[in-house]
C-alpha cells in the first residue's frame, strides 16, 4: 500500500519538477510545480471533440491505456515496501501491460484518420520494439543475480556483494535510458515541440481532447513515476529504517527528474534515423550487464 | 539589343523611353541577357490599359550595377505565348502569375498552375480546393499533407509530401492563403502615408526592408535625394532588422532540434535588439521609422550612443552564443548535410538572398546595386559553399557580424560629424507623370524590389511589389527531396521564407 502511495505521490510532482529545472537552466522562473496537474484538471472539465472518422476506439481506448498502467503500477516495489500484487514471473505481465498500453495508444492514433499520426505510430512501434530487449535482459540479469522470481524481490540488491551498489547504479542508468524512450524525452523525442513532423509521442495524441487527452497525460505522469520507483528500488538499500527509505526515495526522484531536466536543457535531439542506434546501444549495455552478472555468479 | 539601362538604385525612367519589342525579339533578348551568370530577372509583370497588355521585364546586371528594362505590348485577346521558363527556370513564378491573372497559356512551361488564387484571377473555376497537386500512383508511397493551419500558429501554407517511409520523394508547396491584393491597394490608394503603412505590412518581419524599398521608389518619382543623415538612419534601421531576425532565427533553429540552451540565449538577445529599436522609434519592428522624404524619429547623439552601447553588448553575447551553438556536436550532427542545395541548383532556381549566399551564390543588392549609405561603402557579401542547414544558419552569424560593423561605422561617423537633423516626412510629394521607378533593397531575406508606374496626371497607375521569398520557395522543396520528413521543419526554418510576402 505504501509502495502504491509513493508511486502515485511521485507522479504528481515529477513533470512539474522537470519543467522547473529546464526553466531555471535557461534563466527563467518557470511555472509552479503543479502546473501540469492544473492543466490536466482543466482538460478534465472540458468536452471532447472527435474526428469525423473516429469510432469507438478513440472513445474507449484512452481509459484502457491508463488502467493498464495502473495495474502495472500495482506490481512495482518501492525500496523494500512490497507491492500490492506479486507472484512468480509477474514482470512478464508488467512488461506486457506496458506493451498493451502502447498498443492501445497506437490504434488510437490510427483511429483519427490523420495523415501524420500514423507516422508517429510507426515510430513509436519501432522504438517500443527496440527498447523491449533492454528491459527483459536487465530483468533476466537481476533474476540471476538476486535469485528472486518477481518484481517484488529482484530489485533487492542490498548487501549481496560489496559491488552490488555499483550494480544498483548500472541498473539505474539502464532504466533511466529506458525512461527517456518510454516517456518520449530528449534526445529521442521532444515533448515541448510544436512541429508535428518531428514528433513521436505527441503526434499520436494530436486529435485527442478534453477527458481523453487528460487521461493520456495522466498515463505519462504515472509511467514516469513507475520507472522512477524502479530506479529507487535498485539504488536504495532495502534494510534501512522505513522513514529513511522514504526520504531517500524522494531524494532519488528529485535527482532523477533533475537529471532529465538538465539533459533536456543542454543537449539537442538526435536525427530521427540515429535513434535506432541509441536504442540498440541501451539494449547492448543491458546484455553486457547480463554477461557480467553471469561471470560474478561463476556461471561462465 | 534594345533596352533602357537604369544606372541608379533607386532609378526612374519615362515610360515612353522603355523600348517595346515584338514577343519573339523580346524572348530572344531576354534569354540572351539571362545566359550571363551575373544577370538575373528581378521582376517580370504586366500592366493593363484598355485593351492592351504591356509586359515589363527588369533584368539586373550584378557586375555592371545596372538594371535593364524593356517591354512587350500585345492585345489582351492573345492568349498563347511561348514560355521563357522552358529555357530559363527562374521565370516560372512570374509566368504562373501572368497565367493566373490574364489566362495566358505559356507553351513549354513545365507546370503552369496558378500562383496564389487572387480575386483578380482569370479562371474563376480554379480555386484553393482543386489545386492540381502532383501525385505518384504507388502502393508503397503515402502522401502527408501539412497545413494550411500549422501547429505553431505561424502563417498559412499547405505542404504536400510524397513519402516513402520516412523519406521525402517530393514536396509541393501551395501558397496564396494570405493574398490580400496589396498591389491593387497600392495603386488605388491616393494617400502616401497609407501606402507607407501598407508597405510595412507586406511582410511583418521585413517591415523596414519593404518600407525602405517603397520610400526609395516614391522618392525616385520626384527626384528627391535623401540627405546623408537620413541615409545613415535608414541603413542603421535596416541592419538592426537584419540582426534581430538573424539572431531570432538562430534561436528558432536551436529550438527545432530541442537545444534549449541556444534557443534561450539567442531569444534573449533578439529581445534586446528589438527593444532598442523601440527605444528609438516606439515600435519594436521599426514600423513608423522610415517614411518617404524624411523621418519622424531623427537620430540624436543620445540615441546613437544608446544603440551603439546595446548593440555592442549583443554583438559580444551573440558571439559567445554562436560559438556554443556551432561547436555543439549534437547541433552539428543535425545541421550538417541536412537540406543541401548545391550551387548549381541555387543558380538554376534563381535563388536570392541569404539562402543563395549559403550555397555560394553571391547575390546581394548591397554590393551589386548599392542604395542609401551603401553607395559610400564597398560592401562585399560573405558566402559559404555547402548549402546545408549549417551553412544557412552560420550565414546568419556572419551577416550579423557585418551588420554590427556597418552600424558602428555609420553611427561613429554620425556622432563625429554632428550632422544635421533629418527632414520630416513629405506625404504630399508630387510624382512625375508617366514614369516608372524601380527600387531595390537587400532585406534580411534577400532582394526586395518595388516598382511604381504613374499615369499622365502623376497618380499611381500600377505598383509592383516583390518579396525575395517568391524566388526561394522552390529551393525549400528541392532541399528536402531525399531527406527525412522529420528534418523538414528544420529545413523550413533555415530558409525562413515569408508566406505573406509571397502571397501579397
Amino acid at each position: 500500500m505504501i509502495a502504491l502511495g509513493l508511486i502515485l505521490l511521485t507522479s504528481l510532482f515529477t513533470a512539474g519538477l522537470i519543467v522547473r529545472v529546464k526553466s531555471i537552466a535557461s534563466g527563467r522562473r518557470g511555472p509552479g510545480l503543479f502546473q501540469p496537474l492544473k492543466n490536466i484538471w482543466v482538460l478534465f472539465r472540458k468536452g471532447s471533440v472527435y474526428s469525423e472518422v473516429s469510432g469507438i476506439i478513440t472513445r474507449t481506448a484512452p481509459i484502457m491505456v491508463l488502467s493498464a498502467l495502473l495495474v502495472a503500477s500495482l506490481m512495482v516495489p518501492v525500496a523494500g515496501f512490497p507491492p500490492l500484487i506479486s507472484f512468480r514471473a509477474d514482470f512478464i505481465l508488467f512488461a506486457y501491460l506496458m506493451a498493451f498500453s502502447r498498443f492501445m495508444m497506437i490504434i488510437i492514433s490510427f483511429d483519427s484518420g490523420s495523415s501524420f499520426e500514423g507516422m508517429g505510430a510507426s515510430r513509436e512501434a519501432l522504438y517500443g520494439m527496440l527498447i523491449e530487449p533492454a528491459l527483459f535482459v536487465l530483468i533476466a540479469g537481476l533474476t540471476v543475480f538476486t535469485g528472486g522470481t518477481s518484481l517484488a524481490t529482484i530489485f533487492d540488491l542490498t548487501h549481496r556483494e560489496g559491488y552490488s551498489y555499483v550494480f544498483g547504479l548500472i541498473v539505474a542508468y539502464i532504466i533511466g535510458n529506458i525512461t527517456v524512450v518510454e516517456n518520449s524525452r530528449i534526445p529521442v523525442d521532444d515533448p515541448k515541440t510544436h512541429l508535428e513532423l518531428t514528433m513521436i509521442h505527441e503526434v499520436m495524441v494530436l486529435d485527442l481532447s478534453g477527458f481523453n487527452l487528460a487521461v493520456i497525460q495522466l498515463t505519462s505522469l504515472l509511467k514516469f513515476a513507475i520507472f522512477g520507483s524502479l530506479i529507487a528500488s535498485a539504488v536504495i538499500p532495502w534494510d534501512l529504517a522505513p522513514a529513511i527509505r522514504i526520504i531517500m526515495f524522494f531524494a532519488v526522484q528529485l535527482l532523477f527528474a533533475s537529471a532529465i531536466g538538465m539533459t533536456e536543457s543542454f543537449r539537442s535531439r538526435y536525427k530521427m534515423n540515429r535513434n535506432q542506434q541509441y536504442l540498440l546501444t541501451i539494449s547492448l549495455i543491458s546484455v553486457l550487464f547480463f554477461v557480467i552478472i553471469l561471470f560474478t555468479k561463476n556461471i561462465f | 539589343m534594345e533596352f533602357y539601362r537604369l544606372k541608379n538604385n533607386p532609378g526612374a525612367v519615362n515610360v515612353s523611353d522603355i523600348p517595346v519589342l515584338e514577343y519573339d525579339a523580346f524572348t530572344e533578348q531576354t534569354l540572351t541577357l539571362l545566359k550571363k551568370r551575373e544577370h538575373h530577372a528581378v521582376d517580370y509583370f504586366t500592366t493593363c490599359t484598355g485593351n492592351k497588355l504591356r509586359f515589363f521585364i527588369l533584368i539586373a546586371g550584378d557586375d555592371t550595377h545596372t538594371i535593364y528594362l524593356y517591354s512587350h505590348v500585345q492585345d489582351r485577346n492573345v492568349k498563347v505565348l511561348n514560355s521563357l521558363t522552358a529555357h530559363h527556370y527562374p521565370m516560372h513564378v512570374f509566368e504562373r502569375e501572368i497565367f493566373e491573372e490574364h489566362g495566358i497559356l505559356f507553351v513549354g512551361h513545365p507546370w503552369l498552375k496558378p500562383l496564389r488564387y487572387p480575386n483578380e484571377r482569370a479562371d474563376r473555376n480554379a480555386a484553393m480546393s482543386n489545386y492540381p497537386f502532383y501525385t505518384i500512383e504507388s502502393e508503397e508511397l503515402h502522401e502527408v499533407g501539412v497545413g494550411p493551419v500549422h501547429a505553431g500558429v505561424i502563417e498559412p501554407g499547405h505542404f504536400r509530401f510524397i513519402c516513402h517511409g520516412e523519406n521525402v520523394l517530393h514536396l509541393e508547396i501551395q501558397l496564396g492563403y494570405q493574398h490580400r491584393g496589396l498591389s491593387g491597394l497600392f495603386a488605388s490608394s491616393r494617400n502616401m502615408l497609407h501606402r507607407a503603412l501598407l508597405a510595412e505590412s507586406i511582410a511583418g518581419d521585413s517591415a523596414i526592408g519593404h518600407v525602405l524599398a517603397f520610400s526609395q521608389a516614391a522618392e525616385a518619382l520626384c527626384s528627391f535625394i535623401p540627405p546623408s543623415t537620413l541615409q545613415t538612419e535608414r541603413i542603421v534601421a535596416l541592419e538592426m532588422e537584419r540582426i534581430a531576425v538573424h539572431i531570432g532565427d538562430t534561436a528558432a533553429l536551436c529550438g527545432d532540434v530541442g537545444y534549449q540552451l541556444g534557443q534561450a540565449a539567442c531569444e534573449a538577445l533578439r529581445t534586446i535588439v528589438i527593444n532598442t529599436m523601440q527605444d528609438w522609434c516606439g515600435n519594436r519592428f521599426g514600423k513608423g521609422l522610415i517614411r518617404p522624404g524624411g523621418t519622424n524619429f531623427p537620430l540624436s547623439a543620445d540615441i546613437a550612443g544608446h544603440i551603439m552601447e546595446k548593440l555592442d553588448e549583443v554583438r559580444k553575447r551573440f558571439g559567445n552564443a554562436a560559438d556554443l551553438v556551432y561547436n555543439n556536436t549534437g547541433i552539428l550532427s543535425r545541421f550538417e548535410n541536412t537540406g543541401t542545395v548545391s550551387l548549381a541548383q541555387a543558380r538554376h532556381l534563381g535563388a536570392v538572398g541569404v539562402s543563395a549566399r549559403a550555397s555560394g551564390l553571391k547575390r546581394d543588392v548591397r554590393a551589386s546595386h548599392p542604395f542609401q549609405a551603401y553607395t559610400e561603402m564597398k560592401y562585399s557579401p560573405p558566402a559559404l559553399d555547402t548549402g546545408d542547414v549549417l551553412a544557412r544558419g552560420y550565414m546568419r552569424k556572419l551577416e550579423a557580424d557585418i551588420s554590427f560593423m556597418v552600424i558602428m561605422k555609420l553611427l561613429d561617423t554620425f556622432r563625429e560629424s554632428g550632422s544635421d537633423i533629418s527632414p520630416k516626412p513629405d506625404y504630399l510629394m508630387k510624382f512625375k507623370p508617366e514614369t516608372l521607378s524601380v527600387s531595390l533593397t537587400e532585406g534580411w531575406r534577400g532582394e526586395i524590389s518595388h516598382c511604381i508606374i504613374t499615369d499622365e496626371t502623376g497618380e499611381v497607375l500600377a505598383a509592383r511589389l516583390k518579396d525575395p521569398s517568391i524566388h526561394n520557395w522552390t529551393m525549400l522543396a528541392l532541399a528536402v527531396r531525399g531527406a527525412e520528413i522529420s528534418d523538414f521543419p528544420l529545413c523550413n526554418k533555415s530558409f525562413n521564407l515569408s508566406y505573406c510576402g509571397h502571397d501579397l
